[in-house]
């Protein structure tokens, strides 16, 4: 049942006609597009991006070069991006990485299936559908447990789950999307393409979705594009010495900071020892 | 305004709304970010500037006390047990930076906590002496504590009160 394309079935029992399902996704991804760029246009974001570039290359110690610039973006690449090292919170991280691979999979997969309709009686299975299961139960995963258990407002502001605000948007859609994509599925398998229960658990499916990739302007959507360009600016800031104006941390043993900064060895001894933590050792809960 | 808060960099985690001694650093409900609600009434302590794990906050100081065009930012490093500030003049010559450590042993282990510390006694509710008084300002045992009787130095270059 993971493995045979649901949209495959629809196409040939409901029927719905290849063609607008294909429109569909075009759709979505146009108004992908156009939600993120009228983001940027309506906050400026781009605009602050640049003039923050600029004012941090006025305080550069150095010139980055381009192949320098480069490097940095295949490890924004695979650091920030891939692996999501961002986040400091280890919980936080594993449940991106869960919604994130997941979202891509099942996406990526939506797309491959519906364009490769119509397909023949029985066929259209196999992994692309078993990855757009798989996909689905992955956003559902990271999802819920972010849900229940993560988000700031449950865990630092003591708001119950079901304490809905216009930040929940890009998540309660997001969820509804992949845990209704499951349910049409299974209902589709196990009660036939015509039946209510199965037509009703697709259109929630279809109207998260849309839900989903219409809101951009007013939900969390866009940050997938906009936080690898800030974890960018980031390291090139470090790379150039900038550093947005922070201070720089030298390693405490090394003969340099010995040099510079008399009262580390002074106080602290040859070889510092890590500390642990202090007042990172409690998680905030200010409620 | 005193502190504020890179939106972009703030994941409201509310490390800074638990330090803050004000109270003024809520986190706002429709962006879930963190911000100062009351500039007015920032002391520019710089606790939740040191507290924010992303270095998200900033302060612009005073109009009366610090220049347009300066910038004061610090990192503290906890696990290192240092902390380092980042002054830039605003004649855009001078950029210090300044390393200083925190502590010279382990978090939370060597200060004993309060609950840990039988509670006062009746007695000592009653006297006029407060809490750790006199022991902690040391008029039971010789004097004051300064600098020259713990057989410690200023170090040149440091200039002090």
């Amino acid at each position: 049942m993971i493995t045979s394309n649901p949209f495959a079935a629809l196409s040939a029992n409901l029927p719905l006609d290849p063609g607008v399902m294909q429109a569909y996704v075009v759709l979505m991804v146009l108004l992908v597009i156009g939600g993120t760029l009228l983001d940027v246009v309506h906050k400026k974001s781009a605009k602050y991006f640049f003039e923050k570039g600029q004012s941090l290359k006025k305080i550069a110690k150095r010139d980055v070069s381009s192949g320098e610039k480069l490097g940095l973006a295949v490890s924004t690449l695979t650091n920030e991006v891939l692996a999501s090292s961002e986040f400091a919170n280890p919980e936080r991280r594993v449940s991106h990485l869960f919604t994130m691979y997941g979202f891509v999979f099942f996406v990526v997969t939506t797309a491959i299936m519906i364009f490769g309709l119509p397909v023949a009686e029985g066929e259209g299975g196999g992994l692309v559908a078993l990855l757009w299961h798989l996909g689905a139960i992955s956003i559902c995963i990271g999802g819920y447990w972010f849900w229940f258990k993560i988000r700031a407002d449950v865990r630092s502001e003591g708001h119950e789950w079901h304490d809905l605000h216009q930040s929940d948007l890009f998540v309660v859609t997001l969820l509804l999307m992949a845990t209704f994509a499951l349910v049409w599925s299974f209902l589709q398998a196990a009660t036939g393409t015509t039946s209510l229960l199965s037509i009703i658990a697709f259109i929630v499916f279809i109207a998260a979705a849309t839900t989903l990739f219409s809101t951009i302007l007013w939900s969390k959507f866009a940050h997938m594009f906009f936080k690898p360009a800030a974890a960018f600016q980031k390291k090139v800031a470090v790379a150039d010495g900038s550093r947005d104006k922070l201070p720089e941390i030298p390693e405490l043993s090394s003969a340099e900071c010995k040099e510079r900064y008399p009262d580390i060895p002074e106080y602290m001894g040859d070889n510092p020892p890590n500390m642990g933590l202090g007042i990172k050792r409690e998680a905030p809960t200010h409620y | 305004m005193p502190t504020f808060v890179y939106m972009t960099r703030c994941d409201g985690c509310g490390q800074c709304v638990d330090i803050c001694p004000s109270d003024i650093m809520h986190i706002d409900p429709v962006v879930r970010r963190a911000y100062n609600i009351e500039p007015n009434m920032c002391w520019e302590c710089y606790s939740c500037v040191k507290a924010c794990p992303h270095n998200a906050i900033d302060v612009r100081g005073y109009a009366d006390f610090a220049p347009l065009g300066h910038s004061v930012r610090v990192r503290r490093d906890e696990e290192k047990g240092v902390i380092a500030w980042r002054i830039i003049f605003r004649n855009g010559e001078k950029d210090m930076n300044l390393l200083a450590p925190i502590t010279t042993k382990p978090w939370g282990k060597h200060i004993p906590q309060l609950r840990d510390v039988p509670a006062p006694s009746n007695e000592q509710r009653d006297s006029q002496l407060l809490f750790n008084e006199p022991k902690y300002i040391r008029l039971d045992d010789g004097d004051l504590h300064t600098l020259k009787s713990n057989g410690l130095k200023m170090i040149a270059g440091v200039e002090g009160y």
